[in-house]
């Protein structure tokens, strides 16, 4: 969905909002995916840095969020410095996050009690300023809370990513509740990319973009993180958007 | 060990073997060589026991806790209050003290308990290595150890024994009066200690050349804010006492000397030594809430019982690059918040097998660059212990089609493996021709599953053939 050229006119009450928004802090800066098909839906083309962001993820996945996790690791893997990763269960298992981008070397793990402590130590992370991106495993996030971190990393240029990930499915109704997160987004496992032999392929995400502060609602289908840390279009997706219908062709020629 | 004890030569302390002979502390040497032919015995040397009872609670000091006093002929005494956590809890710190002194050559027994009489009955008296009571339950715990539990005079636990009173919670069942008439205070000022009734404080050893600044008060303080205001005043002199030794501090304590003669106490530990006025006052001001300055404070002392000097290095050791920010100011916050052991970092271990593949190490420690082998994938959790499954496949190294998994069925729709581990038999003898075998399994809605079979099909020794669930790939 491309967008229309805006008038200079809007460009302008853009800049200014934003200016009156950022209340005379310096931008921090914005992540771009890489993906020409997810940065253009997302305002300055990436996710802003000093933010705070938050993952859930989709069907079994709000239970074990596995796909949600690896998403967060792979946005950390792409900022600079360390990653000081909250949890309270003991799950998590360190080589998918090195296969997901990001190394072992840039991850500190803080196991908390509670979710109370995962969020202060969440938040301790945000406002220290030094660290690439933090990443908290929560379920519930209130609207208090969520304002808390967002402002914290508004502070520091931090980002910030919570991943949810709650203990029963009736739980996880708790997402349509309303945060205070610049971006919010939802991953669902696919079924992996085909091969040409049996075998499991590179995994898929069904990804949605379900609140983007100053932009638009979307979805996308997308190959998980490489080791890099980067999603890519499925190939028979990207031949098929890059290659006109055949009709067309034809009445071109 | 013979000591002389008036004009008769007595036993004063036998060790475990000779126990065994039944020889006793407070029997009289001459009948204890007549028991034992061989017995070696050494002259007590009761000025260097104290010498090095002294030097025991400076090591103390710097290992355990603010507060240590020698507690003669051959105990210690801690108030661990405010620095447990630094050991992850009460039981992790008597433990570590015990096994310590188990290296050095000391059998010690330690306990834990509301008063320090109490402590000091259910260390000599309760038969483990490591006692735990709570601060509530203290009194109960002592009341049925024998009246020589309680510290009396010489004498006087035997003219209570005489009265039929065998046990602390006998004496404490008793009308008060007559008992002081006939004992005197002593007996129920100790009494009294031991339950918690009256205070006992104890005057902590220190050490010569340990670094300490103190603030006095003329009035007692006690807002929180008055508190905060001079902790950074102390840290001020501390941290200028300790450029001028060029150290820094890795461990803090600061003490709070009340007027009614308590002592509460504030205890840190930093990764890296540390001289940073900011940074030592945010972690001590961090712990402020849980002091309790009761009627007021009248002195603040605060000391650096373990320093250690302190080299610069620079930052940035290359031009193209930023450096990198320090982080191990943020990890002593939270590792002074949460205990040790909760903040680590994951390196590779030696090892295929997944659940030891991870290796925590500590969060400030140097970067090790080393990555997992990447050829095969690995799921996002790992469950903490493999979930029996029900499977249908074939033999010997086909995926199972479809598999039960907490109550429900799902059918594979493609399936990556077998990934074969072996058994790591110079870790454990039972895993000399253990085998399992891992398949990646995706289901029909595209959920991926880390399974993995016992045994490699075809020798019995190697498994039982049963199937285990293991994780869960994103």
């Amino acid at each position: 969905m491309p967008i229309a050229p805006s008038p200079r006119a809007f460009d302008a009450l853009r800049a200014a909002i934003e200016k009156i928004e950022a209340g005379g802090r310096a931008p921090t800066g914005f992540l771009p995916f890489g993906l020409e098909v997810l940065d253009h839906h997302l305002p300055h083309g990436g996710l802003a840095l000093g933010a705070l962001h938050e993952v859930a993820g989709g069907g079994n996945g709000a239970i074990d969020g596995t796909a949600a996790a690896l998403f967060a690791a792979g946005i950390a893997a792409r900022t600079r410095g360390q990653v000081l990763w909250c949890v309270t269960r003991k799950d998590l298992f360190a080589p998918s996050l090195a296969q997901a981008g990001l190394a072992a070397d840039r991850v500190i793990y803080v196991e908390a009690d509670d979710e109370k402590t995962v969020l202060a130590c969440f938040e301790e992370g945000l406002r220290h300023g030094g660290l690439g991106a933090v990443v908290g495993e929560v379920a519930r996030l209130s609207m208090t809370a969520s304002r808390r971190l967002q402002l914290a990393a508004e502070g520091s240029g931090t980002m910030g990513i919570a991943v949810r990930r709650w203990r029963r499915q009736a739980e996880a109704a708790d997402f349509g509740q309303p945060t205070a997160a610049t971006t919010r987004w939802r991953v669902t496992a696919l079924p992996s990319s085909p091969l040409p032999a049996a075998g499991v392929g590179r995994p898929r995400w069904f990804i949605e973009l379900i609140r983007c502060k100053a932009g638009e609602c979307a979805d996308f289908e997308l190959e998980a993180c490489d080791e890099t840390g980067r999603l890519a279009l499925p190939a028979d997706l990207a031949d098929r958007s890059l290659a006109a219908p055949p009709w067309q062709s034809r009445a071109a020629g | 060990m013979i000591g002389r004890s008036g004009r008769k030569r007595l036993v004063l302390a036998a060790d475990a073997a000779a126990q065994a002979l039944r020889l006793f502390p407070g029997m009289a040497a001459t009948q204890a060589r007549a028991l034992c032919a061989e017995l070696v015995v050494h002259d007590a040397d009761p000025d260097g026991d104290t010498e090095a009872l002294d030097r025991l609670a400076l090591w103390a000091l710097k290992l355990y806790a603010p507060i240590v006093a020698a507690d003669p002929p051959a105990g210690l005494v801690i108030d661990a209050s405010g620095a447990a956590h630094l050991f992850g809890g009460e039981e992790a710190l008597l433990a570590d003290m015990v096994a310590r002194l188990a290296g050095a050559g000391f059998a010690a027994r330690a306990a834990m308990a509301g008063t320090w009489g109490a402590a000091h009955a259910l260390a000599r008296f309760i038969n483990a290595p490591a006692t735990i009571v709570p601060s509530d339950q203290s009194g109960r715990a002592i009341a049925h150890l024998p009246t020589w539990a309680l510290r009396l005079p010489d004498g006087m636990a035997d003219a209570l024994g005489k009265m039929g009173i065998d046990t602390v919670g006998e004496i404490e069942a008793k009308p008060r009066a007559p008992l002081a008439l006939r004992f005197g205070s002593e007996l129920t000022r100790r009494l009294d200690q031991a339950y918690g009734r009256t205070a006992e404080p104890i005057e902590p050893v220190e050490a010569p050349e340990l670094i300490q600044v103190r603030q006095m008060f003329a009035e007692p303080i006690g807002a929180p804010e008055t508190l905060a205001r001079y902790t950074l005043k102390l840290v001020d002199a501390l941290c200028a006492a300790l450029e001028a030794k060029g150290l820094g501090a890795r461990t803090l304590d600061l003490r709070f000397h009340r007027v009614d003669n308590r002592i509460e106490v504030v205890r840190v530990g930093l990764a890296k030594p540390v001289r940073d006025i900011k940074r030592l006052t945010r972690l001590l001001c961090d712990k402020l809430e849980t002091v309790d300055p009761g009627f007021g404070v009248e002195t603040m002392v605060l000391a650096a019982p373990m320093a250690e000097p302190l080299t610069w290095k620079p930052v940035a050791t290359d031009l193209t690059e930023a450096p990198t920010p320090d982080v191990s100011d943020l990890v002593d916050t939270l590792a002074n918040r949460l205990g040790p052991g909760r903040l680590y970092r994951a390196t590779p271990a030696q090892s295929d097998v997944p659940e030891r593949s991870v290796r925590r190490i500590e969060p400030t420690a140097a970067p090790t660059g080393e990555t997992w082998p990447a050829h095969w994938p690995r799921p996002a959790r790992l469950l903490l212990r493999p979930e029996r499954i029900e499977t249908l496949a074939l033999l010997p190294d086909q995926p199972p089609t479809a598999f039960t998994w907490r109550g429900v069925r799902r059918r594979v729709k493609r399936a990556d493996g077998p990934e074969r581990i072996f058994g790591e038999w110079w870790r454990r003898d039972g895993e000399v021709d253990a085998v399992r075998d891992y398949f990646q399994l995706e289901d029909d809605a595209g959920e991926r599953f880390w399974v993995f079979r016992r045994g490699d099909g075809e020798q019995a020794a190697t498994g039982d053939l049963t199937w285990f669930l293991h994780g869960l790939f994103g």
